[in-house]
C-alpha cells in the first residue's frame, strides 16, 4: 500500500544508547563454538561491539532521556506535543500503555493523543506513517515519535547467532506539518502468514512465561535458547529481505520518478553487515551509499537502527543547508517492509547521545 | 574450479571430507553460518557477489551444485 502525504517534515532526531559497551571478543566464552570459528564471523557479520542497557533501564527510560534532552538543550516545549507514539517490543508493562507512562513523565498536556505500537524492524517507518496520518487532522501540529527496545534481554546470551548483533537503544523524532508541498509517499506491505518466522514464543497470552519457558535448551546447532528468547528462522527471513526489499526500493523510486543515482543515501534497517552488503548488491547501488556500520558499533536495536544510522552517520550533512535525499527502509518482524524517500536539510537536531541515569 | 571450492569448504570445516557428501546441509557438514562464511569466501575468491536468493540448500548440496551456481556468475 502506498499512502501519499504533503507538507510533513522531521525537525529533530535524537538517538539514545546506553553507556555500557559489550565486546564480542569478551563474549566468546559464552558460546559453545570454537573461538576460531566464531572469529571468522566477526568481520563477515559485523560482530564487534554493542550497547547493553543496565537491568533497571527500559526502552522508555532511554526515550524519556532523549525527549528531555530536546527540552533542556534544544528548547522543545512539551506543551506543543499533540500526539505521542511509542513503538517497542519491550514495553514497561502490559498495562498501562507505556505511552501513557511517558505522557506523565514528560509532562505533556491532557489534550495529547497517546499510542503504543508493538513493532520492530520497520517500526520507524511505520511510526512516521502514523505521525503523518495524525498530522492530517486539524489540531495536530506536532507529533513525538519514540522508538525503543531493550532486545539484549530477549536474546539468549548463549545464542551466538543473535546475541552479538543485538543492541539496546531509544530515539525521539519530532514530526511537524510544513509548508513544503512536495509529496511524501510511504510504502508499506505486510505478510502476516509468515509472522511467526520471527518471534518470542513465550511471555504473552498464547504461552505465558513459566519456569519451563525460561530453561535454556540446545537448539541443535550449538546455540542455547529458551522459549522466552527471540528466535528467527534465519534462512526464511534472509530470503524475504533479499526478495522483497529490492522490489520495494524499485517501486518507491518509480512512484517518486527517481533513479537510484538521485538518492544520496539508502538508510536501511541494520540486521547485520552480511545481509546489508548482499542487499546493496541486489538493489544495485554502491555499498558506499548504504551506511552499514550500526551493528558493529551499537548492535541491531530494531526500529531504532534507522534513527541511529541517521544521527551517527549523517549529522553533518543533514544539519547543513544542502538538501539531502534519503531513501529510508525498514523490514523484518511482521513480516513488514516499509519505506519512503525524504528530503532533509537544516534539521534542528541530529544527535546521538549516551544515556546517563539520573541520580535521585 | 572444484578444487578451489573444496579448499574454501575445508577452510571452514576441516574435519569433514566434502568429496564424500552429496548433501552438505542435510548431512550437517554446513550450518547456516558456515553457509554465510562460504558465500563470503567464494565472493572474494571469484570476485563476484552471490545473490542472496541463491543461498539455498539446493545450490549448496555438494561441490558440483556449487560449481554450477558459480558458473552462472562467470557467464
Amino acid at each position: 500500500m502506498n499512502l501519499s502525504f504533503k507538507g510533513k517534515k522531521i525537525t529533530d532526531i535524537v538517538s539514545v544508547v546506553p553507556e555500557n559497551v559489550s565486546r564480542f571478543v569478551d563474549e566468546l566464552h559464552q558460546y559453545s563454538f570454537p573461538v576460531e570459528k566464531s572469529l571468522k564471523l566477526k568481520d563477515i557479520m559485523g560482530f564487534n561491539e554493542h550497547r547493553v542497557a543496565p537491568e533497571d533501564v527500559t526502552a522508555a527510560d532511554m526515550c524519556e532521556f532523549g525527549f528531555n534532552y530536546l527540552v533542556d538543550s534544544k528548547g522543545l516545549n512539551p506543551a506543543s506535543i499533540d500526539a505521542l507514539i511509542f513503538i517497542s517490543h519491550t514495553p514497561d508493562h502490559f498495562v498501562p500503555p507505556t505511552s501513557s507512562i511517558l505522557h506523565g513523565k514528560l509532562g505533556l498536556k491532557e489534550d495529547c493523543l497517546c499510542f503504543d505500537i508493538n513493532h520492530g524492524c520497520a517500526g520507524f517507518i511505520v511510526g512516521l506513517q502514523q505521525a503523518f496520518m495524525l498530522l492530517e487532522n486539524v489540531g495536530i501540529n506536532r507529533v513525538a515519535l519514540l522508538n525503543g527496545d531493550t532486545l539484549s534481554r530477549k536474546v539468549s546470551k548463549k545464542d551466538r547467532n543473535s546475541y552479538p548483533v543485538v543492541g539496546d537503544a531509544g530515539s525521539v523524532a519530532i514530526i511537524e506539518n510544513s509548508s513544503d508541498t512536495n509529496p511524501i509517499n510511504v510504502f508499506t506491505k505486510n505478510r502476516g502468514k509468515d509472522s511467526l518466522v520471527l518471534k518470542i514464543p513465550a511471555g504473552g497470552s498464547r504461552m505465558p512465561s513459566t519456569h519451563e519457558t525460561s530453561i535454556l535448551k540446545d537448539i541443535g546447532d550449538g546455540n542455547f535458547r529458551s522459549l522466552d528468547n527471540l528466535e528467527m528462522e534465519g534462512a526464511s527471513v534472509f530470503a524475504f529481505v533479499q526478495s522483497e526489499v529490492p522490489k520495494m526500493v524499485d517501486e518507491i523510486l518509480k512512484t517518486e520518478g527517481l533513479n537510484k543515482d538521485d538518492i544520496d543515501f539508502f538508510v536501511l534497517h541494520q540486521p547485520n553487515r552480511f545481509m546489508l552488503e548482499k542487499l546493496a548488491d541486489k538493489i544495485g547501488v554502491s555499498r558506499n551509499k548504504v551506511p552499514n556500520n550500526i551493528v558493529e558499533n551499537f548492535g541491531n536495536s530494531n526500529s531504532v537502527t534507522i534513527p541511529i544510522n541517521i544521527t551517527f552517520n549523517l549529522k553533518n550533512i543533514l544539519t547543513s543547508n544542502r538538501s539531502t535525499k534519503l531513501l529510508l527502509a525498514g523490514f523484518g518482524v511482521g513480516l513488514t517492509w516499509s519505506g519512503l524517500v525524504l528530503d532533509i536539510n537544516n534539521i534542528n537536531t541530529c544527535e546521538l547521545i549516551e544515556f546517563k541515569k539520573e541520580i535521585k | 574450479m572444484k578444487k578451489r571450492i573444496e579448499q574454501k569448504l575445508i577452510s571452514i570445516r576441516p574435519e569433514f571430507d566434502f568429496l564424500k557428501s552429496d548433501s552438505f546441509i542435510d548431512e550437517g557438514l554446513l550450518d547456516s553460518f558456515d553457509l554465510i562464511t562460504l558465500v563470503s569466501l567464494l565472493d572474494e575468491e571469484f570476485n563476484i557477489s552471490i545473490d542472496g536468493i541463491d543461498m539455498t540448500p539446493e545450490n549448496f548440496s555438494n561441490i558440483s551444485t556449487i560449481e554450477l551456481m558459480l558458473k552462472k556468475y562467470m557467464d
